[in-house]
């Protein structure tokens, strides 16, 4: 049967065309790839070319006609051995239904599900969350720095999966920019321990793609705020992947490493991306206070079978706290914690924010206010549950943290609480943040530019009007 | 040909200098007929099927270079990866890859091999090692020095296959990748395929050096100029820069000379060249009918010639009918694959 040659479309936008110019003849031999017509659109002139071979049969639409539309027949091109005669045989007037419409005027078949989608989507699954594991009566308790509770973390992930490795600037020879890799070049040698040049894109890229192919690295950034440099890599090929695969590749990756403000290393060296990375599906991301979760949720993280991004704090680093010595001390990821209970207000920090939301918490113990106050740990998914019953019980809510408020987190979670909760609220969420203003160097107003504790007690008594 | 020269010393290979590639066996023009006229029907229907509407966004083909793609595979052993860029439909072809899956996620649907969450830039196989299907200029790059790292970490003599554009090679994160492979040895050949035109800027008007395969040349990386037109050609310097590879001596550099004859993706007017130089390379340098030549030189019928294509015709004539048929994906399909 005689081809028909449809008028294309050149973008999903264009409706229609002007057909300038027949650049073949009726009765003309036509290859595959021959340019036969030349059409416009009121952004460009471009070329039709033809698929299929044989002979030009008939111009159905002659040249200078303007406001053709797309997917009208234009021409028909006859196959090898057939004749004008068969020209009647092609189908007349209407185009060939474009798939979408052939789609959805078939029957469901197979698995009994509507094969149309539905208009609207249904909602998220909801993230659900485990409790942190038993820690039995009398386990000992190892008093130790954040930074040995991290190291801690990738040897024993490392001892258990050969297929575990960590990369980064000076992770192996020098033991670490901030020593948090001591030790692990001497246990595991430079195969697994790996010194890489100052490349961050280059080295987040390389990890990524050992990672899809079931390597399971710890990529180190030796601050976070160099990892700007590596970000496509980290959201476009690393977030995304599994979901643009259709669930058949993923990646397991860790990409860990100082988060924030240090002290007095200004502007360039000073940012919170904790906002920025929890905006991303696909990624997980944790950013723990305590020395024990600091070790549980790196091992968690390390396990994970999906990317996730593991914010430390450089102040936090030389800290300590117990950490209970058990084999395996593996804290789920997307589960908060309740650090302190009370019931006047409910003060939400995660990080380093905790530091001020906990000296706050006495301070205003001392004023007779009795603040719960939330560890998130985990950032996303985010464990709106556990904030949402606390502020059923308190009525009032501060978020803390060091990062800038505008699209924050505080923003995020002060969204959730009025979803979820808003007819127990007895006053505004208030937030406190860091300062919008890049970090200055000067001790003084860097000072300024972070939150304070006595910010976070002026917040919360706000919130109690008192 | 001996053993790769240090692309810094040495001069671009002149194609004729040195005499024609090894001849095919008669089974190999055959196989290299059938994969790239495949490529090419395949390309041709999505082209007819993105002007019907079907297939939507961006669609980029790669008529003209599918003798890039088939010689390099041929090269190739079992396990080894590839990667590539947007331009990805001619590469997952080559891979074994299904031609209904292929098509498919360029309509959209559930059949296809991201079960239409995808499209034409982002598809994948692990069967078949392909690896993507990535819509950042040059990312791919990284990635593939990546899954070359992952065969030097578990020590098994595989190669990985990164192929970018001469557009991608100016981006920062390509001479990252250039100088870490050189310095861990990872076995990763690096295919540029330069088809002269980043998007419509020429090579001229982007490209401070020119001669793609000296771009590794400050990181020790051998590097030679390719006759990307001629199948044969690429077959065998594929397989010299896997010997390279697999033997533990580090990445290699392949800027294969190609041309695409449409335009960049579907929407391009390609007004930054002219129809002659089209049709001039088409003309003379098509890399299907050269074989097309060969083989009717060596006595092969035209009727066993029509043989192929038609095999072919039913191939892809049957992905678009399934491509055009398949349901789109269930709604659920949303939600899923986010996390596993």
């Amino acid at each position: 049967m005689p081809i028909q040659v449809l008028m294309p479309a050149l973008s999903p936008t264009m409706e229609k065309g002007n057909l300038a110019k027949w650049l073949k003849k009726e009765g003309e031999t036509i290859k595959s790839g021959d340019v036969i017509a030349e059409i416009e659109t009121d952004k460009a002139t471009m070329e039709v070319e033809a698929t299929d071979e044989g002979t030009l049969g008939k111009i159905l639409i002659p040249e200078g006609t303007a406001d053709v539309a797309v997917n009208t027949p234009i021409a028909t091109i006859l196959a090898d051995g057939e004749s004008a005669a068969d020209l009647a045989k092609a189908p007349a007037a209407p185009a060939p239904s474009v798939a979408r419409e052939v789609a959805e005027s078939r029957s469901p078949v197979g698995e009994g599900k509507p094969m149309i989608s539905a208009p609207k989507a249904a909602a998220a699954p909801p993230a659900v969350a485990e409790p942190d594991p038993e820690v039995p009566a009398g386990t000992e308790m190892v008093t130790q720095t954040i930074r040995e509770a991290l190291r801690d973390a990738m040897a024993e992930e490392m001892r258990r999966d050969a297929d575990v490795f960590v990369m980064g600037e000076e992770v192996a020879e020098y033991q670490g920019a901030y020593k948090v890799t001591q030790g692990l070049l001497q246990e595991f040698g430079a195969k697994r321990v790996i010194d890489t040049p100052i490349t961050e894109h280059g080295f987040a890229g390389i990890g990524v793609g050992a990672a899809m192919t079931g390597l399971k690295p710890i990529v180190e950034f030796m601050t976070f705020n160099f990892a700007m440099q590596a970000i496509d890599q980290i959201i476009n090929s690393a977030a995304k992947t599994l979901y643009m695969s259709g669930g058949q590749m993923g990646c397991s990756i860790v990409f860990r490493g100082p988060n924030g403000a240090a002290a007095r290393v200004a502007a360039q060296h000073s940012q919170d991306y904790s906002s920025w990375y929890s905006n991303v599906p696909g990624l997980k991301v944790v950013a723990p206070f305590s020395a024990a979760d600091y070790k549980g949720l790196l091992k968690a993280a390390i396990r994970d079978p999906n990317p996730v991004i593991f914010l430390e704090n450089e102040v936090l680093y030389g800290h300590t706290g117990e950490v209970p010595k058990l084999d395996d001390f593996v804290i789920p990821i997307g589960k908060a914690r309740i650090v302190r209970s009370g019931s006047h207000v409910t003060i939400i920090s995660w990080s380093n924010g905790m530091t001020y939301a906990l000296k706050a918490a006495d301070e205003l113990a001392k004023d007779g206010i009795e603040a719960e106050v939330i560890d998130l740990r985990t950032l996303r998914p985010m464990d709106t549950e556990t904030i949402v019953n606390s502020v059923k019980k308190t009525g009032r809510a501060v978020t803390v943290e060091e990062g800038w408020a505008q699209s924050g987190v505080g923003a995020e979670i002060a969204a959730r609480i009025m979803e979820n909760a808003f007819d127990y609220l007895d006053a505004p969420v208030a937030r406190v943040s860091g300062k919008d203003v890049p970090m200055p160097y000067a001790a003084n107003l860097e000072k300024l530019a972070l939150p304070s504790a006595a910010e976070v007690v002026e917040a919360a008594k706000a919130v109690c009007y008192r | 040909m001996a053993a790769p020269k240090k692309a810094a010393a040495s001069t671009p290979q002149d194609k004729t200098d040195g005499g024609s590639p090894p001849e095919f066996t008669r089974e190999q023009e055959l196989k290299a007929l059938r994969d790239m006229l495949l490529i090419r029907r395949f390309e041709e229907k999505a082209g007819q099927l993105y002007g019907m509407g079907a297939i939507g966004g961006f669609c980029h083909l790669y008529i003209g270079q599918e003798a890039v793609v088939v010689g390099m595979q041929m090269a190739l052993k079992q396990g080894d990866q590839v990667i590539t860029g947007y331009r990805d439909h001619g590469h997952m072809l080559a891979t074994g890859m299904e031609a209904n899956g292929v098509m498919a996620e360029l309509t959209g649907r559930r059949g296809g091999y991201s079960k239409g969450k995808g499209g034409s830039m982002h598809m994948f196989s692990k069967e078949k090692h392909f690896y993507g299907g990535h819509g950042i200029v040059g990312a791919q790059v990284s990635l593939g020095t990546g899954l070359a790292f992952a065969n030097h970490y578990r020590g098994n003599d595989n190669v990985s296959v990164t192929y970018f554009g001469d557009g991608a090679a100016n981006q920062g994160q390509v001479y990252e990748s250039f100088n870490m492979a050189e310095l861990w040895k990872l076995p990763v050949i690096y295919v540029i395929e330069n088809n002269r035109y980043a998007m419509g800027t020429s090579v001229s008007r982007a490209s401070a050096q020119q001669d793609f395969s000296k771009r590794g040349a400050s990181f020790n990386i051998p590097g030679m100029q390719v006759d990307g037109m001629d199948v044969r050609a690429v077959k065998a310097a594929g397989e010299e820069a896997a010997t390279w590879c697999r033997a533990g001596k580090g990445p290699f550099i392949l800027e294969m000379q190609t041309y695409r004859y449409r335009g960049h993706s579907m929407s391009d007017p390609a007004k930054y060249r002219t129809r002659e130089e089209v049709e001039k390379v088409r003309h003379d340098q098509d890399p299907i009918e050269q074989v097309r030549n060969r083989l009717l030189a060596a006595k092969v019928t035209e009727a066993d010639l029509k043989a192929i294509d038609a095999e072919v015709r039913d191939i892809v004539n049957a992905s678009a009918d399934f491509a055009q048929h398949d349901p789109e994906p269930d709604a659920a399909e949303l939600w899923t694959d986010i996390y596993r």
